[in-house]
């Protein structure tokens, strides 16, 4: 029971990252049919911009802060203009393989300009534990669940309580009419960007501490925000939660008690069933497919 | 003759005499080199059949060069002649990858996609985890080169022209194929399947097919990595490979003929030619692709397509407004 305990709340904070991650992922694609394969790497990119900014003497906080900046230009603003615009003329499939020249490009990157091996990354929440049900659940799982969730909440009531969101999911679900009613849909194009480097910036900060800095830190992760994205259902975020949430538990439950060997078999099994049973994802509303 | 038939030729030409005599004159790496672009350009070519012909997106290649490498070397280290070998990597990649066609009847492009990734790296895992079959990650090692009607193969030079014999025939069989009625319902079914479906295609048995035809492709290729690399290990066959051959078709031209042997050689060749930026090559591979991209989403065969298309348009309004001009000008009124 107590294994029982630890292992869902410790799988519950690393499904929550996934979910921010699949969240951003879902949001690309709902406003600009964006396919992100580079997204794990845009996970992994702002832990070393903010390591950079450590190392060159400023404080932990400011680092992070500058972090966030570089990948809103760089993951945000940068991505639209440099890589997606361009590309989205020519359609979904040659835009996701341009993701996937990105992501090389960015692991590359990283390895020749800052290194190739594994780097500690500070955590900023506290590491101790609590005791509960007779199980120990450390501070880190709970804390990362908090943020996590915290950061859902606020992204969801911006997009239903406020103009701005309504506006972006105007832009989203209908841009030729929510451009004659008014709405700058660029620009609602911009702020998903904006908030998906925002979102990747904040899963770097969250889950580096756990498993290090480094340059091939983000395939993992991509994959599991891609499985998230799927499982809980593409075209909404309420989806990508309880996709996230779900895969993190059982990628936890699988390691212990299936087999440590195939572990990482079970979320994609998981995938394959989804996608051929239910394509439109546990929660999804079937969506107008293109042949 | 027309100047794209005239280029096809020409290319054609150029490529046998470098094929055929350089090798000589190279040694046992470039030869190594040479064999290795010989056996992308197989996996590739059959990639380009599923995804530049029938439209299929799969980023599975890299496993079927894996279960072929795989059948291969068990096989051939257990005392089987490599045609052997050939035939059962052939006919289970065949299958399998008829079962993996499955899904695309269901979904398509990006969630495609997905299915045939997660596919590629169960298939890793399997590669790595079942040390019964496969050695695990300690690989098998010592795959012999095969001996064919009594001669061996395993100078670097005997064993190269091999790979560009199987390379040729392979090459000419799906030549063929695409200008098969088979061919033509594959190019159908990418550009409309609604339209192919109501034309009597039977997409359904079309779409198994193009899995089917280019997994088995794959299979070839590894068939003949594992005897080149002399060791087969898991490492080689994981995602990157899929997503390497991916991009070489993509480079190269999906959906031209020549474009799997355009883009394999960039992937081969190109990181040697880039050996002076060290470990630059990949960033400036991947740097070159994204740029390409959004230039050109069919690839360099695509630019060269779309500059013809727009000479032989130019030629032929020219054509069109000289006609007219003689007609206005012969008109007596």
């Amino acid at each position: 029971m107590a294994t029982l305990i630890n292992l869902v709340v410790s799988g519950c904070a690393t499904g929550a990252i996934y979910a921010l991650v699949a969240i951003g992922f879902t949001l690309l694609w709902q406003t600009s049919q964006t396919i992100n394969f580079a997204q794990g790497e845009f996970v992994m990119l702002p832990a070393f911009f903010m390591l950079a900014a450590v190392n060159i003497g400023l404080p932990f906080w400011v680092g992070i802060l500058l972090g966030t900046a570089l990948s809103l230009l760089i993951l945000g603003v940068g991505f639209k203009r440099v890589v997606v615009d361009p590309m989205l003329k020519h359609g979904t499939l040659p835009l996701a393989i341009a993701t996937m020249a990105l992501s090389l490009m960015l692991k590359e990157s990283v390895k020749e300009f800052y290194s190739a091996e594994a780097q500690p990354f500070p955590s900023i929440i506290p590491s101790a534990d609590l005791h509960f049900l007779g199980a120990t659940i450390s501070t880190q799982s709970v804390g990362v669940l908090v943020v996590a969730i915290a950061a859902v909440v606020a992204l969801q009531l911006l997009l239903t309580r406020t103009s701005t969101g309504r506006q972006m999911q105007a832009a989203a679900q209908n841009p030729t009419t929510a451009r004659i009613l008014g709405i700058p849909v660029e620009r609602m194009i911009m702020y998903t960007f904006l908030i998906n480097a925002g979102l990747v910036s904040l899963a770097s900060v969250l889950v580096t501490p756990v498993y290090l800095a480094k340059f091939t830190s983000g395939e993992t992760l991509g994959l599991a925000a891609f499985i998230a994205a799927i499982v809980g259902g593409f075209n909404q975020i309420r989806g990508a939660i309880v996709g996230g949430l779900l895969l993190g538990v059982v990628d936890n439950l699988a390691a212990t008690y299936i087999s440590t060997q195939y572990r990482a078999a079970v979320p994609l099994v998981l995938l394959i069933a989804v996608i051929l049973f239910r394509p439109q994802g546990l929660l999804g509303s079937a969506e107008e497919r293109t042949v | 003759m027309t100047l794209p038939r005239l280029l096809a030729l020409g290319g054609l030409a150029i490529a046998a005499v470098l094929l055929l005599i350089v090798p000589f004159a190279l040694g046992r790496y470039g030869l190594y080199i040479l064999s290795l672009w010989s056996v992308m350009t197989i996996a590739a070519i059959g990639l380009n059949l599923t995804l530049g012909y029938a439209g299929q997106v799969s980023l599975a290649q890299g496993a079927f060069v894996g279960i072929g490498a795989y059948a291969g070397a068990i096989l051939t280290t257990n005392g089987w002649p490599m045609i052997v070998a050939l035939l059962v990597a052939v006919a289970l990649c065949f299958v399998v990858g008829w079962l993996l066609g499955y899904p695309a009847l269901r979904v398509q492009h990006h969630y495609l996609a997905f299915v045939t990734l997660a596919f590629s790296t169960l298939a890793y895992l399997l590669f790595r985890n079942e040390e019964w079959l496969t050695k695990g990650i300690y690989g098998i090692s010592d795959v012999p080169r095969p001996v064919l009607l009594g001669l061996k193969t395993d100078s670097p030079l005997r064993f190269y022209f091999l790979c560009l014999a199987v390379l040729a025939i392979v090459a000419f069989m799906v030549w063929w194929l695409i200008r098969s009625p088979w061919g033509r319902a594959f190019v159908a079914l990418r550009e409309n399947p609604i339209r192919a479906l109501s034309l009597g295609v039977d997409t359904r048995r079309y779409t198994l097919m193009a899995f089917a035809i280019g997994s088995a492709l794959g299979g070839v290729s590894g068939v003949l990595y594992a005897p080149l690399v002399e060791f087969i290990d898991p490492t080689p066959f994981t995602l990157g490979l899929s997503l390497n051959l991916l991009l070489m078709v993509i480079v190269g031209g999906q959906g031209f003929f020549a474009g799997p042997f355009l883009g394999a050689a960039i992937a081969v060749l190109l990181p040697e030619w880039l050996r002076f930026t060290e470990g630059l090559y990949l960033l400036l591979y991947a740097a070159f692709v994204l740029g390409l991209l959004v230039i050109s989403p069919s690839g360099l065969l695509g630019i060269l397509d779309k500059y013809l298309t727009s000479r032989s348009t130019r030629a032929a309004s020219a054509a069109r407004a000289a006609a007219t001009a003689t007609a206005t000008l012969g008109d007596p009124t």
